[in-house]
């Protein structure tokens, strides 16, 4: 019984600062709609801001609680900066530029604190007056635990009162319901989205600071901490304060005693709390269901027309290019053409989902990660070769997608898009853990391609030819009545409905192709790596995946293949130049961003002036 | 303003696009011998791999200043992995193809290891594999081309676990990151404490997730089983996280702890005044090591760097000496020649003398054994002593049964 309190006093003090974190987070969602990747660097940067004012005045309790306040204000006032020098420029652009505007700020802060700080992992004394330990049953409590849970309660009754008691509040509370509504009411909203974002900012950077007495700032706080936010926040309600707070409480708990019961699961288990939580109330806990204000509606985009001659003379310029390129380059510049052939195909999975479809995922890596491992495990469990391995790629990544899709397809915009990253995450730990099956983290070894196509030139016609049937395959879909009536349900679901579309069957469907398609990529990738590990399966992958659709366009159907191409081709040449290519990338993407919301295929727009945006 | 900054650096985009095309370089048969070095300098890593990064290449100025190797100089070529093996397999293939490398080296992520050393038995190139620490990479996917610098897991678990054996401790419980060097690393450890100790029983495994320790609750759930002993393989900050808590809590009051690594700088200078005391740990005391070879690597490094050498800094050091000695007994750049060179070769190290077993390419680098303790406010090693990697290898035939090439 002893053990049970002082275990769940210990899962509160962890849900403190859970709930910190996501509940920042969420109020950013729930006033700008921005998808903020970056809350995560606040965080990070919170913990090393507070790092160096402790060193400085941390001697005495009210030093130390100083500094910790003195960081969540310096974190406020940086999302400041972000919100007013990049964020206030691209609210209008897609939702999605957003979420690649704030992944730039995430590789932006990450070298830069490197920079400043090192990269050591910084490890601060404990809180002078809070060092010690109080006997709870006979259990030793860390008196900083309490004073955390504390903490806690006091943000979430202070934010109680502001939300409830204040102007600010009321219209904080106004625009996360319908900020059109309070735009027509005449309220600044300029001021507003960036009050929001401050507020949001300083919670993360408080967060991060409360961290110091228990971890040390480390670089890796950033991405170690995201997904768990949105996990939170997404389980509690998009915008909930509340759902915050029972969302992490609840978490925490189902974590501290489930390392008691079952201590290798813990990894999977907050995936499948949120997995659960959105297939039985897709809204979340607290969460008011998205309902189809005006500007849900998606401003249809132009209808797609068939190639003019201008654009037929580019496709057949790309494929010429693609089959001619290989006699002009090196074998190096081969091994390039053959990664940027097979992302383009991951890319152009991804594009018909969220442009075809409308349909928002950020765990596309799943199904190119399931095509890697069909592939990989089928040489390694099977002995295949690697013909029947390739095949079985599609396969895997359509499985998959047919599984996970069922209950994705279900659900709309960030719901549906975490519970996709859900999935695939869950995939990752079952790869990242299940050893004797997949490896671990060791991965799958020797998947090198059969002797007749182990010639880099020959893989890479292989792979060319392959790829660039299944883009062109995909983009004849979209013209077929199927791709038709998939674009009607994404410009208006309510009207397709109407008129007998059966909605989530077509979105069931595009996500399946979507998934054999990425499966196939993933074969390749395999192939040209020689071996599968569980980062194709991580989030970072869908990440590189959305950075590549989004640079090139998401309104061209060359968009995906022109990002996989400047996307690979920057990475590797920034990586050999300099140890600040993640600094040199995120500037790039933020510029990028910035200057052109309709990404590279839209500079084509620059020339032919046809449709400025 | 803006569309026209873009426009304009559109032709500097288009020439980074084209530049990696271009033609691979002439292979110099005079130049400098090229080796091509892989590793993971950004991110969280960095922390271990910029010591390491120190110490080949002072050993690569050393070598250098001393006339080079079969008259021709050392160049290392670097490149970054950003932690992904994918991507560390897309640069092995540029220093293979494009800079025409006359060998691989480096890694520190097991899995990284194990894609490159899977590359370099592919394309007949020969790879040191430098840091990483699954046994994997030696035994079970061992191949003729890789060799191993750095004592594994398995010989490292097996260092500790000797000690581990001289405690009257009976109950053990073992806190591991939850992927396959912390399970290599439990089993080795249980496997070698069970054959010296048959009367010690197992009563707690913890599992975190990697850098997701959950360290309060974990910590309670070793203490409710109430062990005599904790066998403890977390890092880095789940180390500092665990650490700090388990002295709050009074985990680590009456108990041994046996950690694993956690002697090297790199993972104990971090904890400060909070450092453990009374820990067996394998590590690196670089303070007090007192011998002519390590007293004059010390010394260099200091003077060279103004800092003092890591763990990684060593096998940094030790990775560029060996590929010397390896040139110098080989005569030549030829794979072939290069391979044969490595089989039983011999170098004297600041560690002291080191062999490349021809049974399984691994060296017999050891690591320094002892407890930790603390002095002018951070954690030290005391009481220690050099296990010979030699001693800590199962016998011959059991290594060849676990190598594929038998």
């Amino acid at each position: 019984m002893s053990f049970i309190v002082a275990q769940a006093i210990t899962g509160l003090a962890s849900a403190a600062s859970l709930f910190l974190i996501a509940v920042g987070l969420s109020i950013v969602f729930g006033v700008t709609r921005v998808v903020n990747f970056a809350h995560g660097s606040l965080y990070m940067l919170g913990a090393y801001i507070a790092f160096s004012l402790v060193s400085v005045m941390g001697d005495s309790f009210l030093g130390y609680l100083l500094a910790l306040l003195i960081a969540a204000v310096a974190v406020g006032l940086i999302g400041a900066v972000i919100e007013t020098a990049l964020l206030r420029r691209i609210y209008k652009a897609p939702e999605l530029f957003q979420l690649l505007a704030t992944f730039g700020v995430v590789l932006i802060v990450q070298d830069l604190t490197r920079s400043v700080w090192g990269p050591d992992d910084l490890f601060a004394p404990r809180m002078p007056g809070l060092d010690g330990a109080v006997d709870i049953l006979g259990h030793a409590i860390p008196s900083y635990d309490l004073f955390l849970i504390g903490v806690s309660v006091g943000v979430l009754g202070g934010l109680w009162l502001l939300f409830q008691k204040t102007r600010f509040g009321v219209l904080l509370r106004a625009a996360t319901e319908d900020r059109q509504m309070v735009a027509a009411l005449g309220i600044d909203q300029r001021w507003l989205f960036t009050a929001a974002f401050v507020l949001g900012s300083a919670l993360a950077g408080l967060g991060g600071a409360l961290q110091l007495p228990r971890q040390a700032a480390s670089l890796s706080m950033d991405l170690n901490i995201i997904v768990d936010a949105f996990v939170v926040v997404v389980v509690g309600g998009m915008g909930s304060i509340v759902g915050a707070f029972v969302a992490a409480v609840l978490i925490s708990l189902l974590l501290a005693f489930g390392l008691v019961i079952f201590p290798q699961i813990t990894l999977v288990l907050i995936f499948l709390v949120m997995a659960v939580t959105l297939v039985l109330k897709p809204s979340g806990l607290f969460g008011k269901p998205e309902f189809a204000t005006a500007e849900d509606v998606r401003n249809p985009d132009p209808p797609l027309r068939p190639s003019d001659r201008l654009a037929r003379i580019g496709w057949l310029g790309l494929l010429g290019v693609g089959l001619i390129a290989p006699l002009l380059f090196s074998d190096f510049g081969v091994v390039i053409l053959t990664e940027i052939a097979i992302l383009a195909l991951f890319a152009a999975s991804l594009h018909f989902l969220i442009w075809g479809g409308g349909l928002i995922t950020f765990g596309h890596a799943a199904y190119f990660g399931l095509g890697a491992y069909g592939a990989g495990l089928a040489v390694f469990h099977l002995s295949a070769g690697m013909a029947p391995a390739l095949l079985l790629a599609p396969l895997a990544g359509a499985l998959g997608a047919l599984v996970f899709g069922w209950f994705c397809v279900r659900l709309t915009g960030i719901y549906m898009a975490m519970l996709t990253l859900a999935f695939a995450q869950i995939a990752w730990s079952a790869a990242f853990q299940w050893i004797d099956f997949t490896g671990g983290d060791n991965g799958i070894l020797g998947v090198w391609p059969s002797a007749w196509a182990s010639d880099p030139t020959t893989f890479y016609y292989l792979a060319f030819v392959v790829c660039a049937a299944m883009i062109w395959a995909l983009r004849h879909v979209m013209f077929a009545p199927f791709g038709y009536t998939l674009r009607a349900t994404r410009d208006s679901a309510l009207r397709a409905a109407s008129i007998g579309v059966d909605v989530t069957r077509h979105r069931w469907l595009a996500f399946t192709l979507a998934g054999a398609a990425a499966g196939v990529s993933g074969g390749f990738f395999a192939f040209a790596k020689g071996s599968v590990f569980p980062e194709v399966l991580f989030v970072s992958t869908s990440v590189d995946g959305l950075v590549m659709v989004l640079l090139g366009g998401l309104q061209s159907l060359a968009g995906p293949i022109l990002g996989a191409i400047v996307f690979t081709e920057i990475e590797t040449e920034l990586t050999r130049l300099t140890d600040l290519w993640q600094l040199a990338l995120g500037v790039l993407i933020v510029v990028l961003v910035v200057a052109l919301p309709r990404g590279l295929a839209g500079l084509s727009s620059l020339f032919t002036r046809r449709t400025l945006p | 303003m803006l569309r026209m900054s873009v426009r304009k650096s559109i032709p500097a985009l288009l020439g980074a696009v084209f530049s990696v095309f271009s033609l691979g370089t002439a292979v110099a048969q005079d130049g400098p011998i090229r080796i091509g070095e892989i590793n993971s300098y950004t991110g969280p890593l960095a922390a271990f791999t910029v010591p390491y990064r120190n110490g080949w290449e002072l050993a690569v100025e050393q070598v250098n200043a001393g006339g080079g190797v079969l008259g021709r100089p050392l160049e290392v070529i670097s490149r970054d992995d950003g932690g992904k093996p994918a991507d560390a397999i897309k640069f092995a293939e540029e220093l293979v193809r494009r800079e025409n490398v006359d060998l691989l080296a480096g890694t520190f992520l097991s899995n990284i290891g194990l894609a490159v050393a899977d590359f370099a038995n592919r394309n007949k190139t020969l790879f040191v594999a430098s840091e990483p620490l699954s046994d994997a990479i030696v035994w079970s996917k061992g191949n003729p081309y890789t060799f191993r610098l750095r004592p594994s897991t398995y010989m490292q678990a097996a260092m500790l676990a000797e000690e581990a054996a001289k405690l009257p401790a009976k109950r053990w419980a073992t806190v591991a990151p939850n992927y396959e060097y912390g399970q290599s690393a439990v089993k080795a450890f249980q496997d070698v404490l069970s054959g010296l100790r048959p009367d010690v029983e197992f009563v707690e495994a913890q599992w975190p997730a990697l850098f997701k320790l959950d360290a309060g609750a974990t910590v309670q759930a070793l203490e409710r089983s109430k062990p005599d002993a904790i066998f403890n393989v977390t890092f880095s900050i789940d180390l500092a996280k665990f650490v700090r808590e388990g002295q709050l809590r009074g985990l680590f009051k009456d108990r041994e702890v046996a950690s694993l690594l956690t002697g090297e700088p790199e993972y104990l200078d971090p904890l400060k005044a909070e450092a453990p005391e009374g820990w067996i740990v394998t590590g690196y005391p670089w303070q007090t090591i007192d011998t002519p070879a390590h007293d004059a690597f010390r010394d260099a490094y200091q003077k060279r760097f103004d800092d003092y050498p890591r763990a990684g800094s060593i096998v940094g050091y030790n990775t560029i000496i060996t590929i010397a000695a390896m040139l110098e007994k080989a005569g030549s750049t030829d794979t072939g020649s290069m391979v044969a060179a490595m089989k039983d070769l011999s170098l004297g190290t600041p560690f002291g003398d080191i062999t490349f077993r021809a049974l399984d390419h691994q060296s017999t680098m050891g690591a320094y054994v002892g407890r930790t303790a603390k002095r002018d406010g951070r954690g030290v090693m005391v009481d220690f002593r050099y296990a010979d990697g030699a001693d800590y290898l199962p016998d011959d035939e059991t290594v060849k049964k676990l190598r594929p090439d038998g």
